[in-house]
């Protein structure tokens, strides 16, 4: 227990440089890069009063420097700031839309581990074979199939020409989705309420877009879980269990695939980064309102503070992702020191 | 495996000439060729691949009657003799914008990974050796760039700057800077401990002689293959930010922005605005991927269980 307090410790402080220069990192690129945003939101024909106004109200005519200070200052009590076009604080939308998002992700990673484990560890147990080939030359192709037109290809085979599923958005025009808003995750508040049949329509319409976000996660599990079910296949501890006659598929699949997982958990962590960037393409694809959509709607307005605040926010998701991860595998993992 | 390994190994330790690296490299090509069969037809299918797109870029007209740009065609139309893959909402030949994209993508993402490359390898490799405070502060940068999601960052950098080919290179190449610091800094941090490098320091080589001489030849082996498959990462980062509207302005045809606009028009079945642009995608960063673990797995067998 002592282990993993001193490691939780030690990779908490780890995070805060790491979420410091990533917020610095933000601030450069969108204020120090050239561009400026009042002349882009208002337009090229303001009076240049009204720009001034726009500036000194936004805080954009300080120094460099002290705009930084007051952008740390302002992170610091947890404040985004106001939205410039729409008259809402930065965090509203974000928050509103966050739920989505998170839905569409999780369901992602559900079909990516569900596809990736189970293919992996058939490839390494088959190794060398033509199922070892196709699968591998499968995880392969996953690489390069852009997550948006595999969406695409989706949309027009089950969607328009089989029209055995929905194209677009988290449940069908049938369903009153203002019923629902308690938590803002649908799968959740459907049930909350009692309401199967709303339940089944936001089941429905997740399946396109989890499978599409999935399938182009899971070759690299399929990668992962094969090369370390090779090793644990391979090591002395699966042997001596081989020896004790423990039937094959208990091998393979308690004692080998337990220990082949320990990495897979970390790889976990790592993808989670592309799992976001292939949410906001699958949003893209498929009219998904979430945090991705957002981002992109609001750089089509010109909107800055709100793309600010998204962007910090996906800076904090991935930091808080990788340490809970991280945590995971100290705690699974006897041997990990920091 | 491991006999194999060796005399690959021993030569790649000998002081670097261009040469001497060509006649190596195919020394190990024909050993390994035998030995590792699949791999080497990755290698020669990536080749085939990438040099058949290459080819296309260059002499498009021999490919496509059609100007990428000209609205002459019938509206919508499926594909037919006359325009094999169909023409679009403006009625634009789809197979024209498909051979004249592959110049847009390609020019983008070859030199958004040379630009980072460029940046990327000198600061890893300086980093590594130097090995001071500079090396810790740097690399913390680094790995936060890295561990932050990459098309994000390249929609921020696309978003601020606007649209335009230049504009969107640089936002791709900056996803990728810190890909090439951390190999190189880690294969600099290997190296410098070898045996050859400490008889340079010994025979009193000066720090930039040790450096440029002997250390930097042996990590750009590691960086071809890397390369390669950078590639192909750029090539989907490109046609993503095209596909979500952060890409080029209207008239250069771009595979990713004929995706986003085929989108429009689904629902009412047409499916061949949609299907080629994004095969074409997939073909060319299926061929950078194949080149490069081609290369990987011959060059460096070690790679060969991943």
């Amino acid at each position: 227990m002592k282990r993993i307090l001193n490691y939780l410790i030690a990779r908490i402080l780890l995070t805060i440089p790491m979420l410091f220069i990533l917020l610095t990192l933000v601030f450069v690129v969108l204020r120090v890069m050239p561009g400026d945003p009042v002349s882009s939101m208002l337009g090229g024909h303001a009076p240049q009063a009204v720009i001034d106004a726009k500036r000194e109200a936004l805080g954009l005519n300080k120094p460099i420097f002290f705009q930084y200070l007051d952008y740390l200052g302002q992170l610091a009590r947890l404040d985004l700031g106001e939205s410039m076009n729409f008259k809402e604080k930065v965090s509203t939308p974000i928050l509103q839309k966050l739920p989505a998002t998170i839905e569409l992700t999780l369901a992602g990673i559900i079909v990516a581990l569900g596809i990736g484990i189970p293919l992996g560890v058939r490839s390494a147990r088959l190794r060398r074979t033509w199922q070892d080939s196709v699968i591998r030359f499968f995880a392969n192709i996953t690489y390069c199939i852009p997550v948006y037109w595999m969406g695409l290809m989706f949309q027009m085979l089950f969607g328009v020409f089989l029209n055995l599923f929905p194209i677009a958005g988290r449940v069908g025009t049938r369903v009153d989705s203002s019923e629902f808003d308690r938590t803002g995750f649908y799968i959740i508040d459907t049930l909350l309420k009692g309401n199967f049949t709303a339940f089944g329509d936001v089941m429905y319409h997740l399946v396109l877009p989890a499978v599409t976000l999935g399938l182009t996660l899971s070759g690299v599990f399929i990668r992962m879980t094969r090369a370390n079910m090779l090793d644990s296949l391979k090591s002395d501890f699966v042997l001596a269990t081989r020896a004790r006659g423990v039937a094959e598929n208990r091998v393979v699949y308690t004692h080998a695939l337990k220990n082949a997982l320990i990495p897979v958990v970390t790889m976990l962590g790592l993808e989670f980064a592309a799992l976001l960037a292939g949410a906001i393409l699958t949003e893209t694809t498929f009219s998904w309102p979430g945090m991705g959509r957002l981002l992109l709607e609001r750089i089509y307005n010109r909107d800055y503070p709100v793309i600010q605040g998204i962007i910090i926010f996906y800076a904090l998701f991935v930091s808080v992702v990788s340490l809970l991860v991280d945590i995971i595998y100290a705690v699974i993992d006897p041997r990990v020191k920091l | 495996m491991a006999e194999n390994m060796k005399p690959t190994e021993v030569e790649s330790r000998r002081l670097w000439s261009p040469a001497g690296a060509l006649s190596s490299a195919i020394g190990a090509f024909s050993r390994s060729a035998k030995r590792y069969r699949m791999e080497w037809w990755i290698l020669v299918a990536g080749l085939l691949i990438v040099a058949l797109i290459l080819f296309m870029t260059f002499f498009p007209g021999l490919f496509s009657a059609y100007s990428p740009n000209s609205q002459d065609g019938p509206q919508l139309k499926a594909p037919s003799p006359g325009h094999i893959m169909g023409t679009d909402n403006l009625g634009r030949d789809v197979w024209a914008r498909v051979v004249y994209g592959s110049q847009t993508i390609l020019g983008v993402a070859i030199s958004a990974s040379l630009l980072s490359a460029i940046v990327g390898i000198p600061l890893g490799l300086i980093s590594g050796f130097a090995g001071n405070w500079a090396d810790k502060v740097l690399s913390l940068v680094m790995d936060s760039i890295y561990s932050f999601p990459g098309l994000i960052l390249a929609i921020a950098f696309a978003a601020m700057l606007g649209p335009g080919v230049v504009n969107i290179t640089l936002a791709v190449a900056v996803v990728y800077v810190p890909k090439y610091f951390r190999l190189v800094r880690g294969q600099t941090l290997q190296i410098k401990e070898e045996p050859y490098v400490e008889a340079a320091k010994a025979i009193g080589a000066k720090r930039s002689t040790t450096l440029f001489r002997y250390v930097f030849p042996n990590v750009i082996a590691t960086v071809v293959v890397v390369f390669s498959l950078n590639i192909a990462d750029a090539i989907m980062t490109e046609a993503a930010l095209s596909f979500i509207g952060l890409g080029l302005p209207a008239g250069i045809p771009d595979w990713g922005m004929d995706l986003s606009m085929g989108k429009k028009f689904l629902p009412s079945g047409t499916w061949w605005m949609i299907t080629f642009p994004g095969l074409a995608i997939m073909l060319l960063a299926l061929g950078f991927t194949m080149l490069g673990e081609g290369l990987a797995e011959i060059l460096n067998p070690r790679l060969q269980e991943y």
